[in-house]
C-alpha cells in the first residue's frame, strides 16, 4: 500500500482528506484504484483519452517519475506519492 | 467561491508586476483566506514564466517546485493558495482553450489584459466541475488594505 498526498484543490473529491493509502504496484495503479475510491477524482487525472492531463505530476520521493519509468515504475509499501500540479495556460 | 476581493493596492501590485512582464506574459499565485463563497486576496506570489523565451508570449508555466514553494509559504503566512494570476498580453482576458485543458478546479484564474503595456481589464474565472468551461466570477476591488502585507518579493517581482 502507498501513501499519495492530493494537492488542495483536488481534496474537495476525497472528502478533504490530504493523504490517502492506496493499493497498487506500480504509481498507475494505485491511480486507477484512487479513482475507483474517489470517482468524481478521475475526470481532473485523466483525459478523455485515459492519458494523465498535463499538469498532474508524480514524485516518489524527490523523483519526478517522468523520469524512472512513467505510470509503470513500480511502488513499494509505504511508498509516498506526491501528486503536484503545475500550472499552465495561454 | 462566486466572489473575489481584491485590495486595491494589490491590484496594483499585480498590474505593475504584468506591465513589467510585457510582451511576455507573467504569472502567479493568489493568496488569501475564503469565506463561504468569498475569497479575500491577501497577498500575491508572482513568479518568474518558466516557459521557454519563445513561447512566453502567449504560454506561462508555473511548475511544480514553484507550486510547492508558494503553498509552504501560504502555510507559514496562515493563508492559502485561492488562485492563479496571468496576464494576456494585447488580447481579451477570457481563458483560452489551452487555459481550459490546463485548468485546475476550486482554483480562480484571474486574467489581465495587458494592451500595449498597460494593465487594462481584470477578470476572474472558475473551471466548472465538469471541466467543459469556465464560469465568470465576480471581482470585487476593496478600498480596504490586505489583512497581511505578505506579497512574496524575494527577488521575483522583476520579471527574467
Amino acid at each position: 500500500m502507498a501513501i499519495i498526498r492530493i494537492p488542495t484543490p483536488l481534496r474537495p473529491y476525497t472528502n478533504g482528506q490530504s493523504e490517502l493509502t492506496v493499493a497498487g504496484e506500480t504509481v498507475g495503479q494505485v491511480l486507477e484504484n484512487l479513482v475507483q475510491q474517489y470517482p468524481a477524482l478521475r475526470t481532473h487525472i485523466f483525459n478523455e483519452n485515459g492519458e494523465l492531463r498535463p499538469f498532474v505530476n508524480l514524485f516518489i520521493g524527490e523523483n519526478n517519475v517522468n523520469d524512472l519509468q512513467g505510470v509503470a515504475t513500480p511502488v513499494e509499501d509505504n511508498d509516498r506519492i506526491l501528486l503536484i500540479p503545475s500550472i499552465a495556460g495561454g | 467561491m462566486k466572489t473575489l476581493v481584491l485590495a486595491a493596492e494589490l491590484l496594483q501590485e499585480l498590474s505593475s508586476y504584468l506591465e513589467g512582464a510585457y510582451p511576455e506574459e507573467g504569472a502567479g499565485f493568489l493568496l488569501g483566506k475564503t469565506e463561504e463563497e468569498l475569497g479575500r486576496v491577501q497577498a500575491l506570489f508572482p513568479l518568474p514564466n518558466a516557459r521557454e523565451a519563445e513561447a512566453r508570449s502567449n504560454r506561462f508555466l508555473l511548475t511544480p517546485q514553484d507550486y510547492v514553494v508558494a503553498e509552504l509559504h501560504a502555510e507559514q503566512s496562515g493563508l492559502e493558495i485561492l488562485g492563479v494570476f496571468h496576464s494576456h498580453p494585447d488580447c481579451p482576458n477570457t481563458p483560452s482553450e489551452f487555459d481550459r485543458q490546463w485548468a485546475l478546479p476550486h482554483l480562480v484564474y484571474l486574467i489581465t489584459t495587458v494592451s500595449q503595456g498597460k494593465a487594462a481589464n481584470h477578470r476572474a474565472w472558475m473551471l466548472r466541475e465538469d471541466r467543459s468551461a469556465f464560469d465568470e466570477i465576480t471581482l470585487e476591488l476593496s478600498t480596504r488594505p490586505p489583512f497581511l502585507s505578505t506579497t512574496h518579493s524575494v527577488g521575483q517581482l522583476t520579471n527574467p
